[in-house]
């Protein structure tokens, strides 16, 4: 049975992981590989970084940061941040990353999720949504947000999702920015209209506090995998005490 | 040395990297003679079936492939390099596989999510060497769409659900092949890579 992935993500800026200091037995929790071959270890499904070097310096930490960990991790990982158009997206490709997020880029130029799709498989291009409940009068919508959640697009956030597939997106990975840092939950009613619209793997982000949340998700909302940070960063939890927390509640789960 | 072939079909950095890791010497390559000199060859990709074996021909290496196995080289495929190894395939029109084992290619028969990707557990079908160390049961990283149909029952040396039963790895004599991504599959997947290169 296909089993449902638990996924760390890790923010770095300039190279250097810029969470993550509960791991005491490696030697520079500032190193994104260090950092996820002690999640690979711990069981983690898969890995997402983010990079958030401020955009006039980040094409070359990219790539470089995709080159780094294809020499020492294991599992499937997905590099995003900044990447604008197909040459950024081989680049980061061909450095050895499974697949690329790509968010702004997408919502600005929509085609270049076509024409990456096409060229590379939709198996490795992963449209990143941020989405906000906003309100017009009495019509209420989840609109997707660019530029790290400063700027609105207008849109609506399970219409655009709907869109990226047709596009060719191979997998959707969809923040709640309601719920992001609450650690009150994922957004389930967001998670539940974006998995019901689309026919592609659905990753839910964004407000992940406990384990309970975890399995909510999934059973709630049919998320595919749960991305957190905070909650495994800090050492609230172990990836293994997720999984066997998952699999107690009946969701298939890889445990080694 | 092996020799992971080069045809211009998907990432090969990965599988390099995983084989160095388990402490294997690897190459990289198209030309056929470099096959020839291989203690092992790796046939992996990522793609389109026909694409791929119209790679393979441009570049003489169908020929090589098959003289090699013959000859009793250990031969490992991943992926797209499982479905090669078959006869036809049906993935965008019909085409022409190396034809090393019986049987053909089909998409996947399920009403499921395709591709399906992620990780799946495997159901071992017969003893292997290159399952030594594998729990029966076990979870490996899987991103395909398309499924092998062998011809010979005795070929299927692992199975696994989704939404139906496909064959995930066969092995005859010295051909073996995965449709998962054991340079995907972390520390179990890196075992079946130490088992292959010893």
């Amino acid at each position: 049975m296909l089993c449902k992935r638990i996924i760390p993500c890790l923010d770095v800026r300039n190279g250097r992981v810029v969470k993550g200091i509960r791991f005491v037995n490696i030697r520079d929790a500032g190193d994104p590989v260090e950092l996820a071959s002690a999640y690979d270890l711990e069981g983690a499904d898969e890995l997402v970084f983010l990079d958030i070097t401020a955009s006039h310096e980040r094409r070359d930490t990219v790539v470089d940061l995709a080159r780094r960990c294809a020499e020492e991790l294991f599992i499937p990982f997905t590099i995003g941040g900044g990447m604008r158009d197909e040459s950024d997206i081989r680049k980061v490709l061909k450095a050895g990353a499974d697949k690329i997020a790509i968010n702004s880029a997408a919502l600005a130029n929509p085609d270049v999720i076509n024409r990456c799709s096409r060229r590379f498989g939709a198996q490795c291009i992963v449209v990143a949504i941020d989405a906000k409940l906003v309100s017009s009068g009495e019509e209420k919508k989840w609109e997707p947000f660019v530029h790290g959640g400063r700027t609105g697009t207008g849109r609506d956030a399970v219409e655009w999702a709907r869109e990226a597939v047709e596009r060719g997106a191979g997998e959707i990975l969809l923040t709640s920015m309601d719920a992001d840092g609450t650690q009150d939950g994922y957004d389930i009613n967001l998670t539940r209209a974006i998995t019901q619209a689309v026919g592609v793997p659905v990753i839910a982000s964004g407000g992940a506090g406990n384990l309970d949340h975890l399995v909510e998700v999934v059973k709630e909302a049919d998320a595919d995998a749960v991305l957190a940070a905070s909650i495994f960063h800090y050492g609230t939890y172990t990836i293994r005490e997720a999984k066997e927390h998952m699999a107690a509640a009946g969701i298939p789960m890889r445990l080694k | 040395m092996i020799v992971i072939i080069d045809y211009g079909m998907g990432n090969l950095r990965s599988v390099e990297k995983a084989l160095e890791k388990v402490g294997a010497e690897v190459a990289v390559s198209r030309d056929p003679d470099e096959l020839r000199r291989a203690d092992r060859i790796v046939l992996p990709g990522v793609g389109a079936f026909g694409d791929a074996m119209a790679n393979l021909e441009k570049r003489g290496l169908v020929e090589a492939i098959k003289g090699e196995v013959a000859a009793g080289k250990p031969l490992l495929g991943i992926c797209l390099g499982l479905d090669l190894l078959f006869e036809e395939s049906d993935e965008h029109g019909r085409h022409q596989g190396l034809g090393l084992l019986p049987g053909r290619v089909e998409l996947l028969p399920t009403n499921l999510k395709i591709p399906h990707i992620g990780w799946n557990q495997i159901n071992i079908r017969k003893e292997s060497r290159l399952l030594a160390g594998i729990p029966d049961g076990s979870a490996f990283y899987f991103v395909h769409s398309y499924v092998v149909v062998p011809g010979e029952e005795s070929d299927i040396l692992c199975e696994t659900e989704y939404g139906c039963t496909f064959v995930s790895a066969v092995e005859r004599g010295n051909i073996a092949a995965f449709q998962f991504h054991p340079e995907k599959s972390s520390s179990l997947g890196l075992t079946i890579l130490r088992n292959f290169a010893s």
